[in-house]
């Protein structure tokens, strides 16, 4: 008998590296899609049985791929005009339609000096310190939603902020995807922050509500030495979508760095954050809000890598679970042995609103040094029926007692965006959500 | 046509019955007082009358101006005239005490019919009230009582009820956890607040209070009831003897 065990794949693990495979070789990239495309054909998409995916089984809830986005014509730049999401926050837009970007949504008119924003393919021929950027953190872990992203490689965008630069006008990269067809969208960022300068970079998603599309984006990030670095994220993509996201990041010694998501779309959203202290004594935190209705199911993966000594980390995260949402939280954080004076503090909170609703909570520290502090918390409550009660015996209503109360759990998360307008704009689209379900 | 009407009123929590025929008729322009001691039902009396879930009223009625009380949402309570101030106010993390004092006082005045304050106007007077009440702008700054000392808590939660405007005023032991000085501030509070129409239910275990705000009628509450209905006497004759002929008397 032959001892070679074959391998069954999902229709849908097929039609990924079928057409991902079919695609017209790109020079610069072309080695890294061919590995990240034998690596996809060999372990396929994760499951159950796989720890990181435990609770979000890809193999299960991705039934086919949707045909790959054709880019954006007259009809989609003219739906995706209209998409006001984050508009007014002062920002330089750069516009990505169905996977395409759009010049005309964008803006790369005087950048400042120390700024240089490039479309990925003219990054890769000028400049040979690219291409390393857009390779995993960790060689040897297997990552569908890369490996996919990586064989996917076309379109895409470099931040380059030069040593010193301090850019002060937040960089909005926009991901819509527009029509009725569901369609795979696929992208990648990368930001380079050089030593001792500053930006901020917002980044949202969004697409039509009922169209069940699917994306997979990567932002990818190394900030140098002394670097500071704010990264704001919205995603308010269609109900009905698969939203698959990574933001990797590897910080420099005595960086700092901020980081804050608000998620509200998609049928199914997946956010993992493999990160990485790649100097000493640098600082990040890692925040976001999660706000869930329907039968939402919405995962967000930390893997948190201290290799060096005197690092902060500081994760928060809330989840606020309406109906019979699902909301996951893992919180992977590794301090290696060399890694002393490493001070970590994470907490991860859920708010059950509906009684068919569930979150899942894990976060796991694996400590290898012994000269750390490090702590972690991880709460799921409903609302505070005495809270309640007190606001409601001083006149307020039952629906806007609850959302003040929501509003202030989550709030706090919101509070740590560092820049005003942008801190203000996320808090609307977070009110927008206790609106809408007022009405229900 | 009384302001306050409890009659025959019973509740339970948890199975156990707290209050055992309660009568209580408050008129417009009075202040009442009850006294009793620790567990006798005063605060489950306050619950009941402002509609906290735990207690489910078996029998009896309460009326405010002659609308039945027990039917209506607390919210609904509240913007109909009934406030309470709670024996222990709870701190509300994140919610900013601005936020919630306008929210608050947007709400009564909505159902009541009455224009929502502007911004300028609900200052102005937050500002007014707050200063007579010796609470500074800071403490309005944070969230709802957090880091508020016991005094603190207490002089807030007067000044929710200045800013409320209601018709019957249940105070629960506003007095408990008050230095002096406090005490008369919060009593000034209060007196700011009689008027011909408004009633206070004024609950305390000591007489101190009292001499600040001056009731006219005493109660004495024991094992759920009302037992002995009297003048401003009856509270020194309390602080004199203290309760003991009264723990059994029920
Ligand atoms: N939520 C509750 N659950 C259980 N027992 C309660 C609750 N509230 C009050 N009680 C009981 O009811 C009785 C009266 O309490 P309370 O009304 O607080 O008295 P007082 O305010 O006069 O001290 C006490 O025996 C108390 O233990
Ligand atoms: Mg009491």
């Amino acid at each position: 008998m032959n001892a070679e065990v074959k391998i069954m794949r999902t229709a849908a693990e097929t039609q990924f590296s079928d057409v991902l495979g079919a695609l017209p070789a790109l020079g610069a990239t072309r080695d890294l899609r061919v590995r990240a495309l034998s690596d996809f054909i060999a372990k396929g998409l994760p499951h159950r049985r796989v720890e990181e995916w435990k609770y979000t089984d890809l193999r299960a809830l991705i039934r086919e791929m949707p045909v790959l986005a054709k880019g954006a014509d007259k009809a989609a730049i003219a739906e995706a005009k209209k998409s006001s999401l984050l508009a007014k926050i002062g920002a330089r837009e750069i516009t990505f339609v169905n996977g395409a970007f759009v010049a005309e949504l964008s803006d790369l008119t005087a950048q400042e000096k120390g700024l240089s924003i490039s479309m990925l393919a003219d990054a890769l021929k000028k400049d040979a310190s690219v291409a390393p950027l857009l390779e995993k953190i960790n060689p040897n872990k297997y990552d569908a939603v890369f490996a996919l992203n990586t064989a996917a490689l076309d379109a895409g965008i470099v931040i380059d902020v030069a040593p010193g630069a301090q850019i002060t006008k937040p960089i909005h990269i926009r991901h819509i995807v527009t029509g009725t067809a569901p369609v795979s969208v696929f992208g990648r960022v990368l930001v380079k922050v050089g030593k001792k300068a500053q930006a901020t970079i917002v980044q949202s998603h969004a697409g039509p509500d009922a169209v069940a599309y699917l994306t997979n984006t990567i932002l990818q990030l190394s900030l140098g030495d002394d670097a500071e670095l704010d990264i704001v994220r919205v995603q308010a993509e269609g109900d009905k979508a698969i939203h698959l996201s990574m933001m990797i990041g590897a910080i420099g010694e005595q960086s700092r760095f901020r980081s804050f998501a608000l998620t509200t779309g998609a049928a199914v959203s997946r956010h993992t954050v493999p990160f990485a202290y790649a100097g000493k004594d640098a600082r990040a935190l890692l925040a976001g809000a999660t706000l869930l209705r329907g039968r939402q199911h919405a995962d967000v993966t930390l893997e948190v890598d201290h290799a060096l000594p005197g690092g902060e980390s500081r994760e928060l995260f809330k989840t606020v679970l309406d109906d019979e949402t699902r909301g996951v939280f893992q919180g992977f954080i590794i301090v290696r042995p060399d890694a002393q004076k490493t001070d970590g503090r994470m907490m991860s909170a859920a708010l059950l609103l509906g009684e068919a609703a569930e979150m899942d909570n894990k976060p796991e520290l694996e400590i290898f040094a012994d000269d750390v502090q490090c702590a972690h918390g991880a709460t799921t409550g409903a609302l505070d029926d005495d809270l309640l009660f007190y606001l409601r015996a001083r006149g307020i209503p039952k629906k806007e007692a609850e959302s003040l109360l929501i509003q202030s759990f989550f709030g706090e998360a919101i509070e740590t965006i560092e820049n005003a307008n942008i801190r203000n704009a996320v808090m609307i689209r977070a009110s927008r959500w206790l609106e809408q379900r007022n009405l229900k | 046509m009384a302001l306050l009407e409890v009659k025959d009123l019973h509740a339970r929590v948890e199975e156990k019955e707290i209050l055992r025929g309660l009568n209580l008729t408050i008129n417009p322009g009075e202040v009442h007082a009850i006294m009793g001691p620790n567990g006798s039902g005063k605060s489950t009396l306050s619950y009941v009358l402002a509609g906290k879930d735990d207690y489910e009223v078996t029998a009896g009625s309460a009326t405010l101006e002659g609308e039945d009380l027990l039917s209506l949402e607390p919210d609904e309570r509240a913007a109909k005239g009934l406030f309470l101030a709670f024996q222990y106010p709870i701190e509300i993390p994140g919610v900013a005490s601005m936020t919630f004092l306008r929210t608050a006082v947007n709400s009564v005045r909505k159902k009541r019919g009455e224009e929502e304050l502007s911004t300028p106007d609900f200052l102005r007077l937050v500002r007014e009230k707050a200063k007579e009440l010796s609470i500074n702008q800071d403490m309005l700054k944070r969230p709802v009582n957090v880091g508020f000392s016991g005094g603190e808590k207490k002089r807030n939660e007067i000044l929710q009820m200045a800013m409320l405007e209601p018709k019957m005023c249940v105070l629960d032991e506003t007095d408990s956890g008050l230095d002096i000085d406090a005490l008369k501030i919060v009593a000034d509070g209060v007196n700011r607040l009689r008027a011909k129409s408004r009633g206070f239910l004024v609950i305390t275990q000591y007489q101190r209070l009292l001499d600040h705000i001056v009731p006219d009628v005493v109660h004495v509450m024991a094992k759920g009831r009302i037992v002995r209905t009297g003048g401003p006497e009856l509270a020194h004759e309390l602080e004199a003897k203290g309760y003991a002929g009264y723990e059994n008397a029920a």
